[in-house]
């Protein structure tokens, strides 16, 4: 595919035609990566016949400055600087992959702008021929880069203390059915839901403005239940409103609605676009309202282990866009997560200094300087049998959702809720008291069933069902277990 | 009505023992713990009246106990709770806040609503001392 038959090293460089990649300097096993470059780990597994460093070079070259031939135009630029520089390449024992580390130039990215980010680095190169599957598995944002970003409008803290709600999970619960209820009936499930203990209720991701149910009567219904709520608990409550749309126009018209009736919190999904959560993210921290991301879509692109962007990295751009809560997996719900995997997805998200570890498919440390943690949120076909599984694995700055697992209550929506709060209070304060909750967390339950008919009839009802099937995504590390 | 604010509203009401053991856990993670007191228990009520400063540097929970014993003497028919705070870089908030006392009657939040336009309502809520409504709201057994 090559050419280069001068023997002077600077005029192969220029030679017109098709050079290399590694030879025109995307691969350079002695670059030192600055402080300051985006590094990024890909998986990739090159076409047959293809040298896989080549094919790592083509990957930096290709997210770079390279096109497919040699242009004399590059002459006009400090191009050393501008290329992506991959410095490292490590075959995956066992199997036709390789991890690519290739680190980018500050300068090749807008400050602040995630579109930017992501036309750059996954533009172009996941269509290159040369490859037969490439993944983006990991990303360090350099403080430098992070600093750029408004990061999330409030993050936990600040929606702790909004809420008043401390050292304990937050619950939720997504309304069902998701689709079809007038707005009046879906108001009665937020009502139940919520008197009943919860701390919030949620539209669905595909909830927006349809024509069973438009979005203005829904959310006036919803606020009826959540201020009626928060009157008979005594507590603050809340319902995400779904403001995705079409347009820009209509997303701030329908925010400033929910902010005008009292809302504390809106939400929106991910199949909005990059830029569109970044101007809601803005929105939010203005307005003061805290903005709630359903990742609807992600699972097309993040799921498979040999093609598409790792959900760890997605979670680092919803942390820099500035969303306050993002879905990340439960571990034992219905979804897909392997538990290491998710493990690293919370770290990312909610931790200040991350360090590197391949056991959680973390491949680079990262520094997210003061941008405060984003809420992780588990949801999809959890209960409250699991509870003690889910405070082990996911901790206390989370909220735990469960829409069937409120909803589907024999005794109704409430005594659901209730169910659910019992659970996640009991295990928190035996936590608290040393307990270990994976050995004696049913016994904790069960003990608290004794008085909580509600939890009772939960266990009763739920105990017995699991998902047990193979995650398609696992990190390649296996943790050694400790003796 | 039973309020839910708080870490553990959905228990029974914990003994001095089950407190206890709650703040020993606050100890432990080097938690000054912090009595507060109030009859106004709307949820929006941030500052409820502080007694005295927060423990710094408790080695057990017998002082903490022994405020907290006489926070209840002097307000009777109060609601009272603990607070530990998190000082640590990144959180630098509160870590956990509990009830740990209610008034014999909690009396009910009344929630007004004022007809504003295009079918909207403004709400308030306000505390109106007992007797308390029938309403249960899953903290009620």
């Amino acid at each position: 595919m090559a050419r280069s038959d001068s023997s002077d090293p600077r005029q192969a460089r220029w030679a017109s035609g098709v050079t290399p990649y590694a030879q025109l300097g995307y691969y350079n096993p002695d670059y030192v990566p600055a402080d300051t470059d985006v590094l990024c780990a890909f998986r990739l597994v090159p076409q047959d016949g293809v040298d896989p460093i080549e094919a790592a070079a083509a990957v930096a070259g290709e997210s770079s400055t390279a096109t497919w031939t040699v242009v004399w135009t590059d002459r006009l630029t400090s191009y050393e600087r501008y290329q992506a520089k991959c410095y490292r390449v490590e075959a995956v024992p066992g199997t036709d992959q390789y991890i690519a580390w290739i680190a980018y130039a500050l300068d090749l990215f807008e400050e602040g702008s995630i579109a930017n980010l992501t036309s750059s680095i996954i533009g172009n190169v996941f269509g290159f021929k040369a490859l037969r599957s490439l993944r983006l598995e990991d990303m360090r944002i350099p403080p430098h880069y992070a600093a750029t970003f408004q990061g999330p409008a409030h993050g936990i803290v600040m929606e702790r203390e909004y809420l008043n709600k401390f050292g304990r999970p937050l619950l939720g619960a997504t309304v069902k059915p998701k689709l079809g209820l007038s707005a009046r009936s879906y108001g009665r499930v937020v009502f139940e839901a919520l008197r009943g203990g919860l701390d919030f209720t949620k539209d669905d991701e595909n909830i927006n403005s349809q024509p069973f149910m438009r979005w203005r009567d829904r959310f006036l219904f919803c606020i009826e239940a959540v201020h009626r709520a928060t009157a008979e608990a005594g507590e603050i409550k809340g319902h995400y409103m779904n403001v995705t749309a079409a347009t820009m126009e209509d997303m701030y018209e329908r925010a400033e609605f929910a902010r005008e009736i009292g809302s504390v919190i809106i939400m929106i999904d991910l199949t909005v676009g990059y830029t569109a959560i970044q101007s809601m993210a803005k929105w939010s921290r203005r307005n003061g309202v805290i903005l709630h991301l359903h990742r609807a879509g992600h699972g097309t692109f993040t799921r498979q282990k040999t093609h598409g962007v790792s959900f760890r990295v997605l979670a680092k751009w919803m942390r820099l866009a500035g969303v306050d809560h993002i879905h990340a997996g439960t571990i034992v719900g219905k979804l897909e997560g392997d538990p290491n995997a998710v493990r690293g997805y919370y770290k990312t998200l909610r931790d200040r200094l991350v360090a590197p570890d391949p056991t959680l498919g973390l491949y680079f440390e990262q520094d997210w300087l003061s941008h405060p943690g984003v809420m992780p949120v588990a949801s999809g076909g959890i209960h409250a049998a699991q509870m003690p599984q889910l405070l082990h694995y996911l901790g206390e700055d989370v909220v735990l959702q469960f829409g069937g697992g409120t909803i589907g209550h024999e005794d109704g929506i409430a005594a659901g809720a209730t169910a659910n709060r019992v659970a996640v209070e009991a295990l928190i304060q035996a936590r608290n008291e040393g307990r270990d909750i994976v050995a004696e967390g049913g016994d904790v339950l069960l003990r608290a069933a004794t008085w909580s008919p509600a939890l009772r009839k939960a266990l009763d009802l739920w105990s017995d069902v699991s998902f047990e099937f193979e995650s398609t995504d696992v990190p390649d590390a296996v943790a050694t277990p400790s003796v | 009505m039973r309020i839910t604010q708080g870490t553990f509203s959905f228990l029974p009401d914990l003994s001095d023992d089950d407190i206890a053991r709650q703040i020993q856990y606050c100890i432990d993670n080097d938690w000054p713990v912090s009595i507060e007191y109030t009859t106004d228990p709307h949820p929006r009520n941030v500052y409820w009246e502080m007694w005295g400063t927060p423990h710094f540097d408790e080695v057990s929970p017998s002082k903490v106990m022994a405020s907290l014993a006489a926070c209840r003497k002097a307000a009777p028919d109060h609601y009272i709770k603990v607070s530990a705070f998190d000082r640590s870089y990144g959180r630098q908030t509160t870590a956990i806040s509990f009830l740990v006392t209610r008034p014999a009657d909690e009396g009910s939040l009344r929630l007004t609503r004022v007809e504003a336009e295009d079918r909207r309502q403004r709400y308030g809520v306000t505390h109106v001392p007992g007797p308390s409504r029938p309403y249960r709201n899953g903290a009620e057994r």
